[in-house]
């Protein structure tokens, strides 16, 4: 069913719990479509869900966007997620595992980090947080 | 207000003198509209009681469908809606078996039988009629979908005993809060009700584990072990694991096992019951 899988960019809007559900299927559907290993696919989702999660218990809700990359080689998905929120004060201690401010594991961001090839962030104190990531198909 | 008493009247007037015609119209244009998806028979008594209710409020006054009065017409748009939601139609067909009067109504303005500024003002109470057949039917719809995720967190978290001191939660799909606090009930309870010292977590049906699934998935196992039992986490798939150890997730000195099979093998060891594999007896 490749085929059919329209793999323009897609956005989905971040406001519950039951849209991080959605995100997550999103990015699977996509990560399925640029075939994707299924270790590489399952790392993918769970970053996303890290990400998605954090944007809304953090950011205050915001939206994630998924498309399709291609450097010539290879192709990958690659998920923005921005909000405008409150921004991340200490990016280092943001990053660190086990710190958490929101009674989670500490992992999710540092974690999420892991699980892509590609990872990047934006963050400004009362303007808000844009995080990009990219997984590539090997 | 949507209408006058005298307009009203005059309603309830044009509707009991073309009763026959009016009833006959009107189940036509709605079987038309949901293309023979309900019987005939089944559309003209709802039709019917319908009419009748009209006629009867209209006499005394059906001014606007929200007034005291008009409450026995809104029981008969409840009901038909109520209905046309559970039978699965969509909000545009159910709204479609009151707004099909205005047809009817159109036909009778063309042959003179209605002047064509109270056709103006009945529908304006059709509107509303319409409105509130609209509203019922989505607060049945939200109902069923509330029943329906009520439904499924009790279907999708049984507790199941599978030896003599053992159980197992099998679980399947998305973790979320509200589920992880019903396994978890079921499972301490479960661990009380049963006396087992044991008790097996599959999550061999949770298609991602993120740092959220897993804290639920590690209070659960602290509860059941303030209470006495040991927890077996088993079901770890192989992309799953890769991931748990990407993510930096420890789950410490709890027992992990790859299949459900291989952790009721190893509390079966723990407990001393022994297993052996019986050959078979080989006919001579």
């Amino acid at each position: 069913m490749t085929a059919g899988v329209d793999l323009g960019p897609k956005a989905q809007a971040i406001g519950s719990d039951e849209d991080v559900v959605r995100v997550r299927q999103l990015v699977r559907t996509v990560a399925v479509a640029v075939k994707l290993s299924l270790v590489d696919q399952t790392k993918l989702v769970t970053a996303a869900s890290e990400l998605a999660r954090n944007t809304l218990i953090y950011g205050g809700g915001g939206n994630a966007e998924v498309s399709v990359v291609d450097d010539g080689r290879r192709r990958g998905v690659r998920i923005v997620f921005a909000d405008s929120g409150p921004g991340i004060p200490d990016l280092d201690l943001a990053l660190t595992d086990g710190y958490t401010t929101g009674g989670g594991l500490g992992l999710g961001l540092s974690g999420a980090r892991r699980l892509v090839d590609e990872f990047d962030i934006q963050t400004t104190v009362g303007e808000g947080t844009r995080i990009t990531v990219t997984k590539w198909s090997r | 207000m949507a209408l006058t008493i005298e307009e009203s009247g005059r309603l309830a007037g044009l509707l009991a003198e073309h009763a026959e015609r009016v009833v006959q119209r009107w189940t036509e244009v709605v079987a038309a509209s949901l293309r023979g998806r309900l019987s005939q028979a089944e559309l003209r008594l709802q039709v019917q009681e319908l009419h009748r209710s009209m006629i009867e409020v209209g006499a005394e006054g059906l001014t606007d469908v929200q007034s005291e009065r008009a409450a026995e017409v809104r029981a008969v748009l409840a009901e038909l809606s109520r209905g046309r939601a559970r039978q699965g139609f969509s909000a545009t067909e159910t709204a479609i078996s009151i707004y099909a009067l205005k047809d009817v109504l159109a036909e009778l303005a063309d042959s003179g039988d209605v002047e064509l500024r109270d056709v103006i003002a009945f529908n304006a109470l059709i509107d509303q009629m319409g409105l509130f057949t609209f509203e019922t039917y989505v607060q049945t719809r939200e109902g069923l979908i509330a029943d329906q995720a009520e439904q499924l967190l009790e279907l999708s978290t049984p507790v199941v005993k599978i030896w003599d001191g053992v159980v197992a939660v099998p679980l399947v799909g998305t973790l979320d809060s509200a589920r992880a606090q019903v396994v978890m009930e079921r499972l301490l309870q479960t661990l009380v009700d049963t006396g087992s010292p044991y008790a097996i977590i599959d999550i061999t049906g949770v298609p991602a584990v993120d740092t959220q699934v897993a804290q639920h998935i590690l209070k659960t196992v602290v509860a059941a072990r303030l209470m006495g039992a040991d927890c077996i986490i088993s079901g770890i798939r192989p992309q799953i694991a890769q991931t748990i150890v990407a993510l930096g997730i420890e789950f410490g000195d709890i027992a992990t096992k790859a299949s459900l099979a291989d952790a009721l093998r190893h509390v079966l060891r723990l407990t001393g019951v022994e297993t052996a594999r019986r050959h078979a007896r080989r006919e001579a």
